[in-house]
């Protein structure tokens, strides 16, 4: 039957049509697998040039090794011919700028996000919010340049004119002005995160006599407090791998101090300092930098891990 | 008694810290915003110097002595140049006096005048007044930057230069005119010289492999995850992992072009699709968020509608859903891009540092990028590069605003409220 | 103005930017009663119930017209303090509010802002007479330091009017307290509202008629914006003058 006939061809696709959806629907899978692939690449490159690291440099020395010279090796028959590997002094450094930096960014950022959220109007919300976020999109190179050749002579000559000695590239001003770049990254999350507040609670407060900024401080606040960390941990994060201020303004001296006015180097300038210029690639000097790569990549990954869950466990509470 | 009007001590001070507590909110914002106009400002103030170069004109002889009309190529331009500074200015007799007039036009006077020889085969065998590219401590002196009254010692230029320059400019031979070679020019180390024409066309080139990638690549990773992938653990990784790439550090990537791309698989080092691929990487996770948002704000009558007609998912979702949420994927492109175009440090990493005077023809030639050729200007230690680094920020923060710019439009003229 | 009243509106017009809320209100809420708005939605009576202690200032684009005077003061007056008013005028939402504190800092909260407890042993009778007041005292006497999120709505509920009366107000206003509860909770609340009667002055809004009889003496029926009638709730349900009143508690509007 004719009829028939043509109503079951139809119903079935053609064996090509199909074919090229397969074909489609694989090609999309591919491409979304690439994020994957990164990921595993980064891993996979880190560890394996690390691990060539830790054959020559155990790995105790290299975490709880105080001295940091991998510039040393001269000779290959000198002793302690590839020089020293503690990256206790690079930590310390990156830990020192970074907490400059959420010295500063934390209270005006903050501040800054209340501000925004709870007292600006809605016509300068649109003006300021725009503004703060332009913070956000300059290049770091742009801070870096800033940073060492603004900042840290004014510094130097403010340091002087009240006696005290400031390095010419001190943790203060690399840490001033990383905290100025992640004004906006804990600003705007902590917006968001503050506007997520339901309205009930505030007119509770309001209701019997709170004021505004009691209201603020003593209901929005606490009950923001889970998200507001978590947009500090993403900002913490973003301090530790930012790398063009510090390779510009902090120097690469290995010091290990807590003073902000001397000078102190980060994992990040370091690398840079370790492969940029002529390298062999198989010495330990180049092979130290993936093993700092590593320990830059477990930490920031960690911290961005707990935002995210807490960050997310937040909106939750409140959806 | 019920009394709100007289309010009470206790009351005042809670008003005041009312009161206080927004002066920080507002102190907060105009510290941040200070800071930024600041950093801008004084970027802008000491760059807007580099777009203005100073020419100094000098008579040459072109006589057949010097220049041989048959083989006019062959001259000793610099000697030429030379002579005709000493017969400018003939009290210099002692070396060291030489040697800094010779200083007061660019290194490269003499293939100024050699290009000037060339194309005017008429001015051999004259003398021939030619404007030649002043020096940088020339151009600084003019545009007062620096202070005559300082003592001589502490300056770059004596006494004597600066008796000569003004001799120059009282005579009418000096001229100011917009810096064009800052455009035309690769790098170089001469400041007056150098330019950054070599290290746009590398952010070019990088840009284009970035965007060749990363564009097909996100938008067709988003297409997956939005629209087709099975809500199971397998698309819940992807998803974290997505969300965590775009945290990751940047000079991460760095290094796993350096170690993949560089050493595993043998790229040409320093190359533009290097450079193109990592940065690539790197806003991959921009990408896809972006796109996903707006495939998700396409409604979902419209998929309804054409998978009613009989379209299969793919052609629903390639014919009607995809281009709806196009132009919210290009706003999301052109974001990751302008952040493509401002990151430093992967490019550190891939050996996109070198010193590069000419213009990168491929994406396998080694070329620097425009943030890159900052941060080495940044390094240099003769003064008038801090003007030229500064010039140089002011042109990457235009390109950047231009492209956020565009974004903007076309979120505004394509924006469709479903 | 009537002797006994405390709150007295008069020709109270409210506007929410072009929209006008209320229409000439004229209203005397006597001190120690409980008063209840009825109304269809969108009449108006919570709108009313918020201009009393000032709420609506929170929204930009409104605007309140007329005088309201509470014992005689005008709080619409310039140099009326809101945080003040509010302090006297408290105020328990139509949704359960608690902060997501401990039951213990919810009451605390208010005598704390306002400096109303000497020492901690001020503060703990505070809050003890609170919780008794509002009828939770011994449900959760020997959990306090948990989250008030952790109650349930009903209980929640009344720890939000121990929070309110914590601070010693003299009206407490109630924008529908019971209309996110179950019947029982309902009852519990209204039987609470009764006995705060002899130590503040209620003014309620409800949806429920059943409700506005039960626990008020006097009710206003709102309707468009207008106040169409007040008087004693049992005129008001018994004999009303206008036809709009009828309609309406008849179940004929709304």
């Amino acid at each position: 039957m004719a009829t028939s006939e043509s109503a079951t061809i139809d119903l079935v696709h053609s064996q090509r049509k199909k074919g090229f959806e397969l074909f489609v629907m694989g090609v999309l899978i591919l491409c979304s697998l690439v994020a994957v692939a990164v990921t595993v690449g980064i891993v996979l490159s880190l560890l394996f040039e690390a691990f060539r690291f830790f054959e020559r440099i155990p790995l105790t020395d290299f975490l709880f090794g105080t001295q940091w010279s991998p510039q040393t090796a001269l000779r290959a028959d000198q002793v302690a011919a590839e020089g020293a590997f503690g990256a206790v002094p690079l930590i310390t450094g990156t830990l020192l700028i970074s907490f400059i930096a959420m010295c500063v960014a934390t209270p005006l950022g903050l501040m800054s996000a209340i501000y925004l959220s709870e007292y600006a109007s809605k016509r300068s919300r649109n003006l300021i919010k725009p503004a703060l976020e332009i913070l956000a999109g300059i290049p770091t190179v742009v801070y870096g340049f800033f940073a060492a050749l603004t900042v840290a002579p004014l510094l130097r000559a403010g340091g002087e004119s009240v006696g005290l000695n400031v390095s010419s590239e001190s943790a203060l001003a690399a840490g001033l002005v990383m905290g100025m770049m992640i004004i906006p990254l804990i600003s705007s999350l902590s917006d968001d995160v503050i506007n997520a507040v339901p309205q009930a609670l505030r007119d509770a407060s309001l209701g019997m006599g709170a004021t505004h900024s009691e209201t603020i401080r003593k209901v929005v606040l606490p009950s923001a407090i889970p998200g507001i960390a978590g947009s500090l941990l993403l900002a913490a994060s973003r301090a530790i791998g930012e790398t063009m201020i510090v390779v510009m303004a902090a120097g690469l001296a290995a010091n290990l101090t807590a003073n902000p006015l001397e000078a102190v180097t980060t994992i990040t300038a370091q690398i840079v300092a370790l492969l940029t210029g002529d390298q062999e690639f198989d010495s330990a000097k180049t092979l130290s930098a993936f093993a700092l790569g590593l320990v830059l990549f477990v930490t920031t990954l960690v911290l961005n891990v707990i935002a995210l869950r807490i960050v997310r466990k937040y909106q939750e509470q409140y959806d | 008694m019920t009394d709100f009007i007289t309010p009470s001590t206790q009351l005042k001070s809670r008003k005041s810290a009312e009161q206080r507590f927004r002066w920080y909110g507002r102190g907060a914002i105009f510290v941040s915003l200070a800071f930024l106009v600041v950093m801008v400002g004084s970027i802008l103030y000491k760059g807007s110097g580099a777009f203005t170069t100073t020419d100094v004109a000098i008579v040459v002889d072109l006589g057949p002595d010097a220049v041989d009309p048959a083989n006019p190529q062959d001259a000793r331009f610099e000697k030429i140049v030379k002579d005709a500074l000493k017969a400018r200015f003939p009290e210099a007799t002692k070396r060291a006096d030489r040697r800094k007039l010779y200083g007061l036009v660019s290194n490269d006077a003499g293939f100024e005048l050699e290009r000037f020889v060339l194309a005017n085969p008429d001015a051999i065998g004259t003398q021939a007044r030619v404007w030649f590219r002043a020096s940088d401590d020339f151009d600084i002196l003019l545009k007062g930057t620096v202070d005559r009254d300082v003592d001589e010692s502490e300056r770059r230029l004596s006494d004597q230069e600066i008796g000569w320059i003004d001799r120059l400019v009282a005579d009418g031979d000096v001229k100011r005119g917009f810096n064009w070679s800052f455009f035309t020019n690769g790098d170089s180390r001469e400041p007056e010289l150098a330019g950054i024409l070599s290290a746009l066309v590398g952010s070019a080139l990088t840009l284009l492999v970035c965007f060749c990638f990363s564009f097909p690549v996100g938008i067709l990773a988003a297409i997956y995850l939005e629209e087709f992938a099975p809500k199971n653990r397998f698309s819940d990784i992807i998803e974290v992992n997505i969300n965590n790439l775009a945290a990751v550090p940047s000079i991460v990537f760095g290094l796993l072009g350096l170690s993949m791309l560089l050493n595993t698989f043998g790229m040409p080092r320093s190359s533009p699709l290097v450079g193109g691929l990592v940065l690539s990487l790197m806003t991959l996770p921009t990408i896809i968020i972006a796109a996903r948002a707006s495939l998700r704000a396409v409604p979902p009558s419209i998929r309804e509608a054409a998978l009613g007609m009989g379209a299969s998912p793919v052609q629903a979702t390639f014919h009607h859903v995809a281009p709806l949420a196009l132009p919210g994927i290009l706003t999301g492109t052109i974001v990751g891009m302008a952040q493509a175009l401002g990151e430093t440090a992967p490019l550190l990493m891939i050996g996109m540092v070198a010193f590069i005077v000419d213009v990168p023809q491929s994406i396998l030639e080694p070329a620097t990028a425009l943030p890159v050729q900052i941060f080495l200007w940044a390094d240099a230690p003769e003064r008038a590069f801090l003007e030229k680094t500064s010039a140089a920020i002011i042109v990457l923060l235009l390109s950047l605003i231009t492209m956020n710019l565009l974004a903007i439009v076309l979120r505004r003229r394509f924006e469709k409220r479903f | 103005m009537s002797k006994t009243a405390i709150i007295s509106a008069k020709d109270v017009n409210v506007f929410y930017g072009e929209k006008q809320a209320l229409d000439k209100i004229n209203l005397d809420i006597p001190e120690n009663k409980v008063t209840s708005l009825i109304g269809p939605s969108g009449c108006g009576k919570s709108t009313f119930l918020r201009s009393i202690n000032r709420m609506n200032d929170l929204v930009d684009i409104c605007r309140v017209e007329g005088s309201i005077t509470i014992k005689g003061q005008d709080i619409y007056a310039p140099e009326v303090d809101v945080v003040a008013l509010r302090a006297k005028v408290g105020m328990v939402f139509q949704k359960p509010n608690p902060f997501p504190k401990s039951i213990y800092e919810n009451v605390a909260y208010g005598p704390k802002i306002h400096g109303l407890a000497k020492s901690k042993t001020d503060m703990d009778e505070i809050v003890e007479w609170s919780l008794i007041k509002a009828g939770l005292w011994k449900e959760v006497k020997d959990r306090l330091d948990q989250p008030g999120t952790g109650l349930s709505g009903g209980q929640q509920q009344r720890l939000c009017i121990a929070r309110t009366i914590a601070v010693k107000p003299q009206v407490v206003l109630m924008d529908e307290p019971c209309s996110a509860l179950d019947p029982i909770a309902t009852a519990i609340i209204e039987e609470l509202i009764d006995e705060l009667r002899s130590n503040f002055t209620i003014v309620i809004v409800t949806h429920s008629m059943q409700q506005a009889a039960r626990v008020s003496q006097r009710t206003a029926f709102f309707h468009l914006g207008e106040l169409v009638e007040s008087g004693s709730t049992k005129t008001i349900f018994t004999s009303p003058e206008d036809e709009r009143t009828q309609n309406y508690i008849m179940g004929r509007i709304g």
